[in-house]
């Protein structure tokens, strides 16, 4: 793939509201996972990875005051304060401009504003504003993107799916920047749907992990900054190389059982960037902590020939985050290449896949050059991308 | 490499066109689900799961049953064929059912097989499964159809060789309107077998796919 470079980029979750914030409390072990009971979100208590209202209420007005905007914060959506307030702090290097044609910019959810579908938001929103491409016009407007948003929903692959199709873009020369935004709130329509599934975990999630229980929903926003030229951050260059989507064609709501189309994807991305199994450093996994999805994901990376090679899965830090998971999980794994250092997998102990992985038990320092960062979703859909340094 | 439309269809108004043939036409039917029951019925298709579908999904999957009659993918490998679609509302026709089971903390009753619909690339997944597909997806919304986003994504697939034939279009249903069109885009020089003998292919264009769908 032609060079399609990494320049900025922020993450917002329960552990912060930048990249640094974020990976400084996993470097510390510090969950963001704890019991809520919100009768607004769910009639019991549930385990959740929520950001924090009253600082993101307090930055997102020193936002409004800092663009001289008019608008109210009422105005906007949670959803839309998160989205505002992570592309601000990426595009705060100032090195690609929203106003330029050439510079493409791209949203991923799952659900966007889904919960202005409850009856006490209908005051304060229009009807329009749960169309994901209203949501996309309010951000566009904000910054001035001189692009509409194109605008990816493609279940939990959708983050990485929307850097996936960033890169393309770029590489084709269609553009020459992007701004890749990807975010979802935890919200009653969502966690009652996978309560529904029995998919949640009473206690933090355990990625990978024997005695695993399910997923831990969280909320969350990230965004990358892409362009076809380097940029002048310090430290080495970071690019996406190689990136893949396949199908199981198995399943709407459960994996494939042997996770060969993974592996397709896996090894469709490697070959792209011209990487082979003994170049991979790390595996940024999907790594829901529900029982079919590890299982599923500990085959593929077999299948692959990567079992030796070091991985962890972020939700268990920061639960699963939906549209934002792709792009914030991406935006760790690029913190992990730039620092040289494998964060542990929160929430491991004893494997419990069929697969012998090398799950990341203790943060690590070792040189780190390149990395696969893979999801997967209902719809039987599976993505891959390469990171690397150059 | 010429990429060629070698197969539609367009379901919409009660119509169904494939290949620039109406195939189905009934003025008074008033509830789209009667429209979709029917249109499944007139094609004598038998597949018990499409009765667990949401309307979007059975759209999509009709839709693709439709064009595929007319053609060929089986020798294409599996890993070879895309699906990419996209629609204005998302899976909001779905969303607000599962919405109606959560409002009221008496009768309150989630559903996993409503729920698992609420996420609008579940009809690309019904579309594999029943074809054995594997290639690249992906699911895009935009407020009204944009063919260019269509043409520009499917064109990269192609040239990177990660589709050799590929689905694409537009499922929007929402309450009782629909407007759904489904095509199969080929490589000419791969192309495997002619559709049928009235239907010339076109050239896979932004102006070709807005043309189907302003036309039928």
């Amino acid at each position: 793939m032609k060079s399609v470079y990494i320049l900025s980029d922020n993450i917002i979750t329960s552990l912060g509201f930048t990249t640094a914030e974020n990976t400084a409390a996993i470097e510390n072990g510090v969950v963001g996972i704890r019991e809520v009971d919100d009768p607004a979100l769910y009639p019991s208590a549930v385990q959740l990875s929520l950001v924090n209202s009253l600082l993101l209420e307090e930055k997102f007005a020193a936002v409004l005051a800092t663009l001289h905007k008019k608008n109210p914060a009422s105005s906007f959506t949670r959803l839309e304060k998160m989205f505002i307030l992570s592309i601000h702090e990426a595009l705060n290097t100032r090195q690609v401009s929203p106003g330029d044609p050439r510079t493409l910019f791209i949203i991923s959810t799952t659900k966007g504003n889904v919960n202005l579908l409850e009856n006490q938001y209908r005051a304060t929103f229009s009807h329009k504003r749960v169309y994901l491409w209203e949501l996309g016009r309010t951000i566009q407007q904000f910054f001035g993107f001189a692009n509409k948003p194109l605008i990816v929903s493609n279940a939990c692959i959708s983050g990485v799916m929307a850097l996936m199709t960033a890169a393309r873009f770029l590489h084709s020369g269609a553009y020459d920047h992007a701004v890749v935004t990807g975010g979802d709130i935890a919200s009653e329509f969502v966690i009652s749907g996978f309560q529904s599934f029995q998919a949640l975990s009473p206690a933090p999630c355990k990625p990978f992990d024997l005695n695993r229980t399910g997923l831990s929903l969280g909320e969350g926003c990230g965004t990358m900054i892409l362009s076809v030229v380097p940029g002048n951050s310090d430290g080495p260059s970071i690019r996406v190389t190689g990136a893949a989507t396949t199908n199981d064609a198995n399943h709407i709501s459960g994996p494939s059982r042997t996770g060969q189309e993974l592996a397709t994807a896996m090894k469709l991305a490697m070959n792209q960037a011209g990487l082979g199994t003994g170049d991979i450093d790390y595996i940024c996994a999907h790594g829901t902590a529900t029982s079919f999805n590890d299982e599923m994901e500990s085959k593929s990376i077999d299948l692959c020939g990567l079992t030796q090679v070091p991985v962890n899965s972020f939700k268990g830090y920061w639960g699963h985050t939906l549209g934002a998971a792709g792009i914030i999980e991406s935006v760790a794994a690029v913190s992990s290449l730039r620092k040289n250092m494998l964060y542990r997998s929160a929430g491991f102990e004893t494997l419990g896949v069929p697969s012998p992985l090398n799950v990341i038990g203790t943060n690590l320092s070792t040189p780190l050059q390149a990395c696969i960062k893979t999801a997967s979703g209902f719809g039987g859909c599976n993505a891959a991308i390469t990171i690397q340094k150059k | 490499m010429e990429l060629l439309i070698t197969s539609y269809s367009h379901l919409h108004d009660n119509k169904v066109v494939v290949n620039d043939r109406l195939v189905f036409y009934q003025e008074n039917i008033l509830k789209f689900a009667d429209f979709i029951k029917s249109v499944y019925k007139q094609e004598q298709i038998t597949y018990p799961k499409f009765y667990k579908m949401d309307f979007m999904s059975k759209t999509g999957f009709l839709a693709a049953e439709l064009l595929l009659k007319e053609t060929t993918v089986a020798g294409y490998c599996p890993e070879s064929v895309g699906v990419i679609l996209s629609n204005s509302s998302s899976s909001l026709d779905t969303d607000i059912a599962h919405n109606e089971t959560i409002k009221n903390r008496s009768g309150y009753f989630p559903s996993p097989s409503v729920f698992v619909y609420t996420l609008p690339n579940i009809v690309i997944g019904e579309i594999c499964i029943r074809n054995n597909f594997k290639g690249e997806n992906a699911f895009f919304i935009s407020e009204t159809f944009n063919g260019k986003l269509l043409v520009d994504y499917v064109e990269e697939l192609f040239i990177n060789k990660r589709v050799e034939a590929c689905l694409c279009g537009w499922i929007e249903v929402l309450g009782n309107n629909c407007n759904a069109l489904m095509a199969l885009v080929e490589n000419s020089e791969l192309r495997q077998q002619q559709a049928d003998g009235n239907y010339k292919p076109i050239p896979f264009n932004a102006e070709n796919l807005n043309l189907i769908m302003s036309r039928n």
